[in-house]
């Protein structure tokens, strides 16, 4: 008699399966999370908060906040920020003042922890929202963040 | 007479098959050598290390707060739990205690984070006994918890949200609504997958009695987690001892005594129950409070020894760090789930056959680097 039990159950089961998956079926794309990417690009906005690289924004002077006090280079787990920095004379005060040379940027070793940007104490840094970090040759990883001839907005002190 | 003596002269030898490190039918890069004699399986022996990466040593190079983005690569599905593990033990040496919001949103992260990893599994389990269907619909409703954390934690896998003191930035203001609607739509779907797989004749034949683990044995080999409670053994960090808002919840210990692979399934659907029961309670009323505890630029840790027990979602985590003064620690270590509940394998699957062997794995839910680190 098992035996014919073990087949009525095994046709009932698998019906109830199928009613789950034909369910699907029918009402295919209701309720359907797929993103046709890259058909999507133009349109696809990733969240505010995404991790995509760090970056450092510039005004439209050319001036940035980052005053080279290298907080994101010693929070740094793995060594992707490397900072190269140089005493200058500021002609305002006179005085010599520490100003960043150049802010490298390692992608390819970063792990986007955030750490660096969690201690930058002048929001000199931020997370951009690129997701396409792909390049054709390693050297293209390692960023210098800061723009050519740029300087330190002046009243920022760390 | 004649039969017999033909029963007599069929000889059979033991030989060895190596399971992996690439398998399609493995989870990650495990290496079984199976000393198998046709289908049947006299050992399994389990060879690790094709993805160590000195975690532990990397841990007494860095500062306390960079210990925490390691543990992201232990065990990846559930790498909020783990950073909550190594904050609260960090907490614990620095003897603060951080506010009611900052331990309501960790539980709360908490419970998703388990929830994914349980949705993982679930599809891959199907999977692995042949039923490719449940993968796509556990990755379906996957997608909203990937989207939660994407959106408040700025990553979908390895989120790094926690500091030692309480969390890097608050939640984002869609959080709350987040996560009600995917409560609300998982509720419909959690069923669904009872009735996909859980009552399906193929899949119980293939689970029930399948590498039965006694409650003795789940105690004396540290089998935790889902493992050692399909077993009957009572193992439940939150429940034992609460950290973080667990002690303000109330939720059932998921408890089955078969300890075949079956139980571990039921209790892992049982636990995604109790994980939205348990987010049911706290997303209404998550306190006003401060995101975190102020801290010195430069952690240090008084001379001692500290531990911090947590559940993840694959069992025990444990974070032991022994600590001389200075920034970084003398010497962290790991307690995994991962790697006692290996250990379980040989023991429960001799005997078995070889399609039963990936059964059970499947039922064990293994990630490989937290068993490596």
């Amino acid at each position: 008699m098992s035996y014919f039990s073990d087949i009525y159950n095994g046709i009932k089961t698998l019906l109830t399966g199928m009613s789950v998956t034909g369910g699907y079926f029918i009402r295919a794309r209701k309720g359907s999370i797929t993103q046709q990417y890259p058909d999507n690009r133009e349109t696809l906005k990733m969240f505010d908060r995404f991790r995509g690289e760090v970056v450092m924004p510039h005004d439209e002077n050319n001036e940035h906040y980052c005053t080279g006090c290298q907080s994101c280079e010693i929070a740094c787990p793995n060594g992707s920020i490397e900072i190269v920095w140089d005493r200058q004379v500021d002609p305002e005060t006179g005085k010599k003042k520490k100003m960043i040379d150049k802010h490298i940027y390692h992608l390819g070793m970063c792990t986007m922890c955030g750490l660096c940007i969690e201690s930058c104490p002048t929001d000199a840094i931020v997370w951009a929202q690129n997701y396409e970090n792909s390049v054709y040759d390693r050297k293209y990883l390692t960023k210098v963040l800061n723009q050519p001839g740029s300087k330190v907005k002046a009243g920022i002190e760390d | 007479m004649v039969e017999k003596e033909i029963v007599n002269k069929m000889k059979t030898e033991e030989y060895f098959v190596n399971m992996g490190p690439q398998h399609p039918a493995a989870h990650g890069v495990l290496r079984l050598l199976l000393t198998i004699d046709g289908e049947i399986i006299k050992n399994v022996d389990p060879d690790l290390g094709y993805i160590h990466r000195s975690i532990e040593k990397m841990c007494e190079r860095d500062s306390y707060q960079q210990i925490v983005h390691l543990t992201d690569r232990m065990d990846y599905l559930s790498s909020h739990i783990n950073n909550e593990a190594v904050c609260l033990a960090v907490e614990k040496g620095l003897d603060i205690e951080v506010s009611d919001r900052v331990k309501v949103i960790r539980t709360i992260i908490s419970e998703l984070t388990r929830l994914a990893s349980h949705q993982l599994w679930w599809g891959v389990m199907g999977m692995d006994l042949g039923a490719l269907t449940t993968y796509f619909y556990a990755f379906r409703d996957r997608e909203y918890i990937n989207d939660i954390f994407e959106e408040t934690c700025g990553a979908r896998l390895t989120m790094n949200y926690n500091i030692p003191g309480g969390l890097m930035y608050d939640i984002h203001p869609n959080f709350v609504n987040r996560v009600k609607e995917f409560l609300v739509h998982f509720k419909t779907k959690l069923p669904e997958y009872d009735r996909l797989l859980t009552g399906n004749v193929i899949f119980q034949k293939r689970t029930k009695g399948v590498g039965v683990l006694t409650k003795e044995d789940a105690i004396s080999y540290g089998a935790t987690g889902p493992v050692g409670r399909g077993s009957g053994f009572a193992c439940d960090v939150r429940k034992k001892h609460p950290y973080s808002a667990y002690d303000r919840v109330e939720f059932k210990e998921a408890l089955f005594t078969e300890g075949d692979s079956l139980a571990r399934y039921k209790v892992r659907i049982m636990e995604m129950w109790e994980s939205m029961s348990i987010i049911d309670q706290l997303i209404d009323n998550i306190p006003e409070g401060d995101i975190k505890t102020p801290t010195k630029a430069v952690i240090k840790l008084p001379k001692g020894e500290f531990y911090q027990r947590v559940e993840a979602a694959r069992g025990e985590l444990g974070v032991y760090i022994n600590s001389t003064g200075t920034k970084n620690p003398y010497r962290v270590k790991f307690r995994s789930s991962g790697f006692s509940n290996l250990s379980v394998l040989n023991h429960i699957t001799k005997g078995a056959k070889i399609a039963d062997l990936v059964a059970t794995m499947a039922s064990f839910d293994f990630v490989i680097p937290d068993i490596d680190r």
